[in-house]
């Protein structure tokens, strides 16, 4: 990273009230201030939030993609871990 | 003068302060320091473009109930068809963009201004200029957050940031006396209730400004704004090129729609 860049920060946007904060992207900003005018100006000016977070980027632990192997692969077998076993009544749409 | 054209004539100055300062800042579009922030400034663009067509509206809606304007008057005509002296924007707004400096400092001068005004439009005894203030106060309230942080954040910054906001106040500083000197068609405004009172705005104006200009160690000059005009359609060199370029397809191609 050139070293005048600003930090890197991944930005949260709550769409609408009772659901979760989602991941809508990342962008530059020089603090957590100006992360969310920044993330205010670019991701909700067509009305796409009603709340915003911000992470710096660097903040942000991930898993490794080379251990996705042991990391995924021993759930893949384990159909009994999903509770599709019931039988529901017909009338249960969303379930 | 007729009360008609006075009240006229003040929401088309509250239109044009919005209309040219949104033209200037949409001039950064694509050119922004920082994609980011050229994202923010064209938004305070559209937000004052929004504002100026609301007042425009309603303008061309007195207009055409009065008797001694010919032709049909439309938020269009009013934009695209006037010439620079029946403009009556401030020159505050008309200055050159020049660098990223000037430009937060013209709109943190300006929005602060534009703050207490629509603040004191809410209870215009005028119900349209009432509504339209309210709504684009939430829109002002932004913008002056904004620009301030931007003040401070290059007045106390780096010492080449700083160097140029002490230039920036030394190009626009001048202009801001004229936001608070009331014309004719603002005083008969303030009379009739319908208009703020510019000057009690004024030290109000001033304690916000020296409160952002101290965080941002920057010096009040001591000379107040001498520089007027703008208001009665006496204007700087630089709205005549911002109409030639804003106005351009209508003197070109008259009535022509796209």
């Amino acid at each position: 990273m050139a070293q005048n860049e600003w930090p890197l920060w991944e930005i949260f946007i709550r769409s609408k009230q009772g659901l979760d904060h989602k991941h809508v992207g990342s962008l530059h900003a020089a603090d957590a201030q100006m992360a969310i005018e920044n993330a205010r100006d670019v991701y909700t000016r067509r009305q796409e939030g009603i709340s915003i977070w911000v992470i710096e980027s660097k903040y942000i632990h991930a898993s490794n993609p080379d251990e996705a192997d042991s990391f995924f692969e021993p759930a893949n077998d384990k159909v009994y871990r999903h509770p599709t076993f019931y039988d529901l009544p017909e009338e249960l749409k969303h379930i | 003068m007729t009360a008609t054209n006075h009240l006229t004539n003040y929401i088309i100055h509250l239109g044009d302060n919005a209309l040219i300062l949104g033209h200037r800042n949409s001039e950064w579009c694509g050119h922004g320091p920082i994609l980011e922030q050229d994202i923010a400034i064209t938004n305070i663009s559209l937000d004052l473009i929004g504002q100026a067509r609301l007042f425009y509206q309603y303008a061309a809606e007195l207009m055409n109930k009065s008797s001694s304007v010919t032709g049909l008057a439309t938020e269009d005509s009013i934009a695209y068809l006037r010439d620079v002296m029946e403009y009556k924007n401030t020159l505050l707004v008309e200055q050159p963009n020049e660098d990223w400096a000037c430009t937060v400092l013209r709109q943190f001068l300006f929005s602060t201004h534009q703050q207490l005004l629509y603040n004191g439009l809410l209870k215009s005894s005028d119900q349209q200029i009432a509504v339209i203030s309210e709504k684009a106060l939430k829109e002002v309230n932004y913008h002056v957050k904004w620009s301030a942080e931007w003040v401070i954040r290059l007045g106390d910054g780096t010492e080449e940031s700083h160097q140029r906001m002490l230039q920036a106040i030394d190009s626009l500083w001048m202009y801001t006396a004229e936001l608070f000197e009331p014309v004719p068609y603002e005083l008969w405004a303030t009379q009739n209730n319908i208009g703020a009172n510019l000057p009690t705005l004024q030290n109000e104006w001033m304690k916000k400004v020296e409160n952002i200009f101290s965080e941002a160690t920057l010096p009040i000059p001591i000379q107040k704004g001498w520089q007027k005009g703008g208001k009665t359609g006496v204007h700087t060199e630089h709205l005549g090129y911002i109409l030639t370029e804003l106005q351009y397809m209508q003197r070109a191609y008259p009535n022509c729609i796209w």
